[in-house]
């Protein structure tokens, strides 16, 4: 293992011996994911016994708009905690004084997120099928594509509120909790572009969830792959997450001269 | 080549002075006490050494680098201890030194550890979570923690701060071991006096973001004709230079 990949490592491992320790953290990786699956399938379950077979494949994209939605959620919020724990612990101060760069501290909290997402996932993918009868993989190979976006996604959205954080310290860790939700309404998770109105759609189009949840009903309704919607999805990402590593490194930066990395706990 | 060289280092915020124009070198093997009241400018000087405080004018140079351009390569042979800054609670104390191996890069990670459970006596303390321990065992580990890289120079914040005579003793004759062997520098900033007489070469006194004087102990506690360098610290800080230098 070369010298970065170490330091990586080194915060990786610090993340992951916490979770191993602790189930009330891992169990709070997978609560809301499941939580939000039984309410929706239930919903879902309801309208399909009640209005029959166009409803069940309205469900049905219901229940993968909620699974791939929380893909989004999840990595967003696998970042921010991964770098609040680190500021409960008062331990940053040890980790800024390493080594360690700041491409590889975002590099360990990527990692840390994608473990948690992949863990918060699994049990309402599971319970999805037993429940439901809804298999996730039925989207096929695009499922991959959807995957990586909406967790690319999520990570520029965390990488914004890390932002915040070196800029407005930990007065700012309730937006790690909110800014993403706040997103739900024109992510267009469970509908399409035209339910929105007129003045909304530009923000919507914006972002990248518009064009894959788009792209996810054609492959569930038509069986069809949106190229145009899929190709939108991804130049979009790329363009956003440029912008928050340039926001990033600004901030941390600027933290460095307020000195408000020695104060960010506070 | 110094361990530091700080030249005309100044810190200013927006409406606050903290470091004004102060410029010392710290030679290899080397320990050096930073003292001054609260305020005085120690924990933003140590800041802008250890690169998590960009100065607003001035020049560091930390093992031959610049701090300005080249941190990282200085940051792997340097190594910080505070007591003011944790290491996570839920992690054993073997788990934290390992979380500190990867990052430092320590070559033998397994036999570095053990060496430093026995230099500190922290062989039984490996497998418990650190924020089981006491105040004096978290110090301990600290310091180990601190000594991972086995660092050519040692920052260090007020290390014996609240610790009982016992544990303190323990902590100087540690640091005072780890200089002997290895000919490392240190910095030490402390409101402790005998600590810093035991332990420094040479003492920086700050008030109000300068260098106000700097010597020996010796050759401060003459110059003040005073007894100790805690009436020494009295003086400085009380306003008492002039007429005492004079």
């Amino acid at each position: 293992m070369n010298a970065s990949a170490r330091r990586v490592w080194g915060l990786v491992y610090r993340h992951l011996t916490l979770y191993r320790r602790s189930w009330p953290r891992l169990v709070e990786i997978a609560y809301w994911p499941t939580l939000q699956l039984l309410i929706w399938g239930f919903t879902a379950a309801f309208f399909a016994h009640a209005h029959g077979s166009p409803a069940a494949l309205g469900g049905g994209a219901l229940i993968a708009g909620v699974l791939l939605w929380e893909i989004t959620l999840r990595g967003q919020l696998g970042v921010t905690i991964t770098f609040l724990e680190d500021i409960w612990s008062r331990n940053l101060g040890h980790v800024f004084v390493s080594p360690l760069r700041p491409a590889e501290l975002v590099v360990s909290l990527l990692a840390v997120s994608l473990f948690r997402t992949l863990i918060g996932l699994l049990p309402a993918i599971i319970i999805a099928y037993l429940l439901y009868s809804f298999n996730i993989l039925v989207l096929g190979p695009v499922l991959f594509f959807f995957f990586v976006n909406l967790t690319v996604m999520g990570w520029w959205v965390a990488l914004g509120i890390v932002s915040l954080l070196f800029r407005y310290g930990a007065g700012a860790e309730s937006l790690a909790w909110t800014i993403a939700f706040g997103i739900t309404p024109v992510a267009c998770v469970f509908y399409p572009l035209q339910a929105l109105p007129v003045w909304l759609q530009p923000i919507a189009l914006a972002l990248p969830p518009e064009h894959i949840f788009a792209g996810m009903r054609a492959a569930l309704f038509h069986h069809q792959l949106a190229w145009g919607e899929l190709a939108a999805a991804a130049i979009l990402n790329l363009l956003w997450m440029l912008l928050a590593v340039a926001v990033f490194a600004g901030q941390f930066r600027a933290a460095r001269v307020r000195g408000a990395l020695i104060s960010i706990g506070e | 080549m110094d361990a530091i060289d700080v030249r005309n280092l100044t810190k200013r915020y927006t409406q606050t002075l903290a470091v004004d124009d102060i410029s010392f070198s710290v030679k290899p093997g080397a320990v050096i006490g930073l003292l001054g009241g609260n305020g005085a400018g120690k924990t933003t000087t140590i800041s802008m050494l250890l690169g998590l405080l960009v100065p607003t004018s001035g020049s560091i140079f930390v093992l031959g680098r610049d701090m300005a351009k080249d941190r990282f390569a200085a940051l792997a042979r340097m190594n910080f201890s505070s007591p003011y800054i944790a290491l996570p609670q839920k992690l054993t104390v073997a788990e934290n030194l390992r979380v500190y191996g990867h990052l430092y890069g320590v070559p033998d990670m397994r036999r570095r550890i053990a060496e430093l459970a026995e230099q500190f006596d922290l062989a039984g303390l490996l497998n418990r979570l650190a924020g089981e321990l006491s105040a004096g065992q978290k110090t301990r580990v600290a310091l180990a923690k601190s000594l991972i890289n086995k660092p050519d120079l040692l920052l260090l914040d007020e290390p014996t701060a609240s610790l009982d005579p016992d544990t303190g003793d323990f902590v100087r004759t540690a640091l005072e071991t780890y200089r002997r062997e290895t000919g490392a520098g240190i910095l030490l900033a402390s409101h402790n006096m005998a600590e810093v007489e035991r332990l420094c070469d040479h003492v920086l006194m700050m008030k109000q973001g300068k260098i106000v004087d700097r010597g020996t102990p010796d050759d401060l506690i003459a110059r003040y004709g005073r007894e100790d360098l805690e009436q020494v610290f009295l003086d400085i800080a009380r306003n008492n230079v002039r007429e005492r230098v004079s």
